[in-house]
């Protein structure tokens, strides 16, 4: 159902525009198009004041919920509100024009205005004001950003930092009600990424104002969220503070997501309540794993979640260790990425992916052919949802 | 060398492709962001001048200027005589002739401006005509030199509408193509040669100045 625009309340002048913590409410569905055909965003959140994480593979649906969010694209129906104010109502036939918003959007591309200096871009949303207050505005702008050195360059002669941090003070500089961030630091290395996630966090502890921020970087979720929403095909399969979320994923996407190298079919054996574990059979194979109790019965089936980094190799059988699983197996592959050798070890049919350091490899002469054992902790062992 | 015939034609086509700008702009912007769902029936009566014989244009251009259409009889009234066979009847058929050589360079530029850019303006407060003017115009920059030149040039060299409508009165209608016609009928071809000459010479520096305009990356173009 399409939604006419109707009369917005008059914005007020920027220079009276007084920080303001507000609520972003959303309650939308969208059908939108995807290489795979057309799916249905269909979301329901409140994101506080701070950052909120907006997680999920490509295609699951969150620049369309960015889109929404900003009035670049109009949801099916649902509400859309911040600070208590309808920004889109489907039942009250309201549609806020996107200018009108006051919602503050860094696009992946940026976006920085090819023919304006970044000065320029910087005090592009407050034409409203007079020449001079702009220029004051935006000059703080750019100093406190640390762009201050490139004002009169345009997009294309500066660097790619330099072009993210003046797409940020752009949209900052004209006090948004709610910040929409797609991606903004993919693009970075990890010192300009930690500098520039400072500057935005010192912002936002004045204005205090929802932020969300989209990702598929598992490190950036916990650098920067205070509250994760996880998408999957256009709905949030999760929600909660990151290291919940994040840590122990019960659904397959997150884990996906989230870096779960190992990602098994299991079948539980037995339950061993008193000891709060349980003893699952990995796939049609004999190796059986002791993992964390939890509610399923004998011989049902679930998925069980691995990390490679917590996986431990040994070349002689280990003794008196406190992991309960210690599988033997033979290396099939190694395959060095950056500083990680990934290591593939079969282990009576089941193949497990291990991350050891070079060092490692070195030390104990891993090679393929190798016989090592494989110790996996049983509360490394995380039960994902089917 | 018919040096009346020459400044009229320019005098012709000054007015005409800068009038062009005028009146192209908002059927540009029209075309390119308007969503109703019969619009490339309009992009269709833009582009008819390109196909049409001049002479088919220049006949209903005459008609419709005539003292017998509302346009003619409400000029004539206010001005005592009537728009055909005058230099404004010609600078009308002129407009309609050269429409769609200005409109389609303006429209594929403004169609050309990143839709993401759109979106970044209208985040930071603009509306929808604000971003046109700040962003698209001076993106356009490129495709509004095209669309000036093409339809300069275009008009410089019209000759059937120009027949049609404003026949052939020494420095009020009679233009350099229908000047260089009458030489040739009376066998003056040295005449004819010297004319010719100078208005292939002037078509051809103005499509230099197009193409060569068009083949800078506009992205850092050589405007400020």
């Amino acid at each position: 159902m399409a939604v006419k625009v109707t009369a917005a309340p008059q914005t007020a002048p920027a220079a009276s525009i007084q920080p303001i913590s507000s609520d972003l409410e959303v309650h939308i569905r969208k059908r939108f198009p995807n290489p795979e055909g057309s799916f249905n965003l269909n979301v329901h959140f409140r994101a506080l004041a701070g950052f909120t994480i907006v997680f999920g593979a490509s295609g699951a649906g969150k620049t369309t919920l960015l889109d929404c969010i900003a009035g670049l694209s109009d949801p099916d129906d649902g509400r859309i509100a911040v600070g208590g104010q309808d920004l889109y109502d489907s039942e009250k036939k309201r549609n806020v024009a996107a200018w009108k918003r006051r919602i503050g959007y860094v696009h992946q591309d940026l976006a920085l205005f090819p023919h304006l200096t970044a000065e320029e871009n910087v005090a592009y949303g407050l034409h409203r004001l007079s020449a001079e207050e702009r220029q004051t505005r935006s000059r703080e702008m750019l100093d406190a950003f640390r762009i201050d050195h490139v004002r009169d360059r345009r997009p294309a002669q500066i660097s790619g930092g330099e072009r993210q941090r003046v797409a940020l003070a752009r949209a900052l500089v004209t006090e948004p009600r709610a910040l929409m961030l797609d991606e903004p630091l993919a693009a970075l290395d990890r010192p300009t990424k930690s500098s520039l996630v400072g500057d935005l966090r010192k912002w936002n502890q004045h204005h205090r104002v929802p932020i969300l921020f989209v990702t598929h970087n598992g490190e950036e979720v916990f650098a920067l969220g205070d509250e994760v929403i996880v998408l999957d095909a256009g709905r949030i399969v999760a929600q909660g503070q990151p290291h919940e979320v994040m840590h122990a994923p019960r659904l397959e996407t997150v884990a996906h997501l989230s870096g779960f190298e190992n990602i098994f079919d299991a079948t539980v054996l037995g339950l061993h309540e008193a000891r709060g574990t349980m003893t699952c059979r990995l796939g049609s194979s004999e190796v059986e794993l002791e993992t964390p109790l939890v509610r399923a019965e004998v011989g049902s089936r679930l998925r069980v979640g691995v990390r490679a980094g917590d996986l431990l190799l040994a070349t002689i059988d280990p003794h008196g260790l406190s992991a309960r699983n210690v599988l033997p197996g033979t290396i099939r592959r190694l395959v060095q990425r950056d500083v990680i050798v990934s290591a593939m070890v079969d282990c009576s049919g089941t193949e497990f992916e291990v991350h050891v350091t070079l060092a490692a490899r070195d030390a104990l002469q891993l090679v393929p052919g190798k016989g090592v054992w494989v110790v996996v902790k049983t509360h490394s062992c995380h039960l994902l949802g089917m | 060398m018919n040096w009346e015939a020459f400044w009229l034609t320019v005098r012709l086509a000054a007015i005409v492709s800068t009038l062009l700008i005028a009146i192209g702009i908002p059927i540009a912007y029209w075309l390119t962001y308007s969503r109703w769902r019969w619009k490339f029936l309009v992009e269709a009566a833009v582009a008819l001048p390109i196909v049409l014989p001049p002479t088919v244009l220049g006949f209903y251009v005459l008609v419709a200027l005539g003292s017998r259409s509302p346009l003619g009889r409400w000029w004539e009234s206010l001005t005592g005589h009537t728009l055909a066979f005058t230099f404004e009847g010609l600078v009308i058929g002129s407009l309609l002739y050269s429409l769609p050589f200005a409109v389609q360079p303006f429209a594929a530029s403004f169609g050309a401006v990143d839709p993401k850019l759109l979106g970044a303006s209208a985040s930071l407060g603009h509306s929808p005509v604000q971003t046109f003017r700040r962003i698209v115009l001076p993106l356009s920059k490129a495709g509004l030199v095209t669309g000036f030149a093409l339809s300069f040039a275009h008009t410089l060299g019209e000759f059937g509408v120009v027949l049609m409508v404003g026949g052939n009165i020494p420095g009020v209608t009679r233009t350099i193509s229908i000047d260089i016609y009458d030489q040739v009928q009376i066998a003056n071809y040295s005449s004819a040669n010297q004319t010719a000459l100078l208005l292939l010479v002037i078509s051809f520096v103005v499509l230099s100045v197009v193409y060569g305009l068009n083949r800078r990356p506009w992205v850092v173009g050589p405007w400020r």
